[in-house]
């Protein structure tokens, strides 16, 4: 762990809500603002900002009303729900590399009171989407859906394996304060939900939230200096794998491998440590299947054992052998493109989190599985 | 598109895709290969992900495949959608070759009568004046 050179000393997040009811910008102000606090650091001690492709508050604006005095290193990452590790990994990078020494990343998004993307969908439809939306694909848990039906026909894997992500998230969400969705659920709730996309009911399906959250990241060494326990940055990473298609990605040889199995393998490589090794994950949630995929891309199980892996509180906190979205995560505390899963991660390692893993020192976290995707293995200092 | 939003989403032809929806309108199901390694190719691109030859050429394919994976889609969905529901989308595995999945439908046959590893060949459904989907239907 002594490579690791970077560190997130600071997180913050809004209410997560059906509708905030002010503007997406003030909530991705706020954000920033309570991670720098968190973290004791002032704007002006910010230079350098990383946002998401979708985010719809540029990094001057955020700069401009912060009173950040100059941005010596600003970077965006690309699709969606992919790039939240990648911002962060960014933000390492620069600061491994002297380009910037305090950097924050943050997401806002109000999908809550906002609408649906896919319900603008009309008309002619070029680029990929020309051979799917006509056809009915249009939603993303249509495009995911394809994908876990074949995932069942091939493994054996069951509506109920799928339900019980669903479960565990929620009964972690039941003990966190600020999650949107706290009553518990059974297997039983799962199975009577209705369907939106067969194989896929609504308590597959993610949250449609309101909300922001930022995470600060800096030096080790200035790290030591400040208020709260580090997380350091052992290792981030990307993947595509070959001939990906964004959310559609069916013309690969091996459709069931997503980008996940790319980004797993040079994120352990990176690291120097084993699947093993990792105490607790937070593993992006859109929808349950991509955290049966995940559980075995990123080798907590073998190709197709996804499935029973999640069975029997395997992934729940406390006494799961590896507790998964121990704050609920997109399923049940907020959908936020996983930066609530960084922030999750984070509260682990300080020993902050409401489902609390005894003596977590390695965390897992994972970004969009069914797009060019990214990861983070953050290590307690 | 109509004011209500209620008609059906239809495909954008580009100079790569437009040789595959100008086939469909006449009936035929077409696809890319490459001039450099032959290899087939789905959907239609510039250049070929196995050898990345930039020449290719079009090919009318034989039609048939297997179904590789199918969903039931229930609303919410797009107004345009919004009377079939419930209503299947598959993806098809072509013979010539495992790597070519087309997204369609199968018009006619009802939700729960689709399985995977169905064996279907290519119909078209005309959706708009020149316009025209490559669909499927049993060829069991
Ligand atoms: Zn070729």
């Amino acid at each position: 762990m002594s490579r690791a050179s970077a560190a997130i000393v600071g997180i913050g997040h809004t209410a997560f809500a059906r509708d905030l009811g002010q503007p997406e910008r003030r909530t991705a102000l706020a954000a920033i603002r309570a991670a720098l606090d968190d973290a004791g650091l002032a704007p002006s001690d910010v230079d350098g900002l990383v946002r998401f492709d979708l985010e719809t508050t540029s990094e001057v604006e955020v700069a401009r009303n912060l009173g950040i005095p100059n941005l010596r290193f600003f970077a965006e990452t690309g699709y969606g729900g992919g790039g939240g590790c990648a911002a962060v990994g960014l933000a390492a990078m620069a600061i491994a590399t002297g380009r910037a020494s305090v950097v924050v990343c943050w997401r806002a998004r109000h999908r809550g009171s906002g609408g649906r993307p896919w319900a603008a969908t009309g008309g002619r439809v070029g680029g990929d989407a020309q051979f799917s939306v006509p056809y009915g694909i249009v939603r993303p848990v249509d495009q995911i859906a394809l994908l876990a039906r074949r995932h069942m026909h091939e493994y054996g894997t069951t509506a109920e394996h799928f339900g019980a992500v669903a479960v565990a998230c929620r009964k972690h969400a039941s003990r966190n304060p600020h999650a949107l969705m706290r009553e518990p659920i059974t297997l039983a709730d799962h199975r009577a939900s209705r369907f939106v996309c067969e194989p896929l009911r609504k308590l597959d399906c993610c949250l449609e939230t309101d909300g922001g959250v930022a995470v600060v990241v800096t030096s080790r060494e200035r790290a030591r200096d400040l208020a709260q326990r580090p997380a350091l940055v052992l290792a981030a990473a990307q993947g595509t794998g070959p001939e990906h298609y964004v959310m559609t990605s069916y013309h690969a040889p091996r459709p069931l491998a997503t980008p996940s199995t790319w980004a797993a393998r040079d994120l352990f490589a990176a690291a120097g440590v084993a699947p093993g090794d990792v105490d607790v994950a937070q593993i992006y949630d859109v929808f349950t299947p991509l955290v049966v995929f995940s559980l075995e891309e990123y080798g907590f199980c073998a190709a197709g054992e996804g499935g029973p892996f999640c069975e029997g509180g395997r992934i729940e906190w406390p006494d799961g052998a590896l507790p998964v979205n121990t704050s609920g995560g997109g399923l049940s505390e907020a959908y936020l493109h996983g930066m609530n899963l960084v922030a999750e991660g984070v509260r682990q390692l300080r020993g902050a989190s409401s489902s609390q893993v005894a003596d977590a020192e390695l965390c897992l976290v994972t970004s969009g599985a069914g797009v060019p995707t990214s990861a983070l293995l953050l290590a307690a200092a | 598109m109509s004011a209500s939003g209620a008609e059906r989403p239809l495909p954008l032809p580009d100079a790569d895709t437009a040789p595959y929806w100008e086939a469909a309108a006449r009936g035929e199901l077409a696809l890319q290969r490459c001039d450099g390694c032959d290899a087939w190719r789905f959907p239609p691109r510039p250049g070929c992900p196995r050898c990345g030859s930039l020449a290719s050429r079009w090919e009318r394919a034989s039609g048939r495949g297997t179904v590789w994976s199918f969903v039931v889609v229930h609303g919410p969905v797009l107004p345009a959608f919004a009377e079939r529901v419930p209503f299947a989308v598959v993806l098809v595995e072509l013979d010539e070759d495992p790597r070519l999945r087309v997204v369609g439908n199968l018009p006619g046959v009802a939700p729960a009568r689709v399985r995977i590893g169905m064996r279907v060949e290519a119909c078209f459904e005309t959706v708009a004046d020149g316009v025209a989907l490559p669909q499927w239907r049993s060829a069991e």
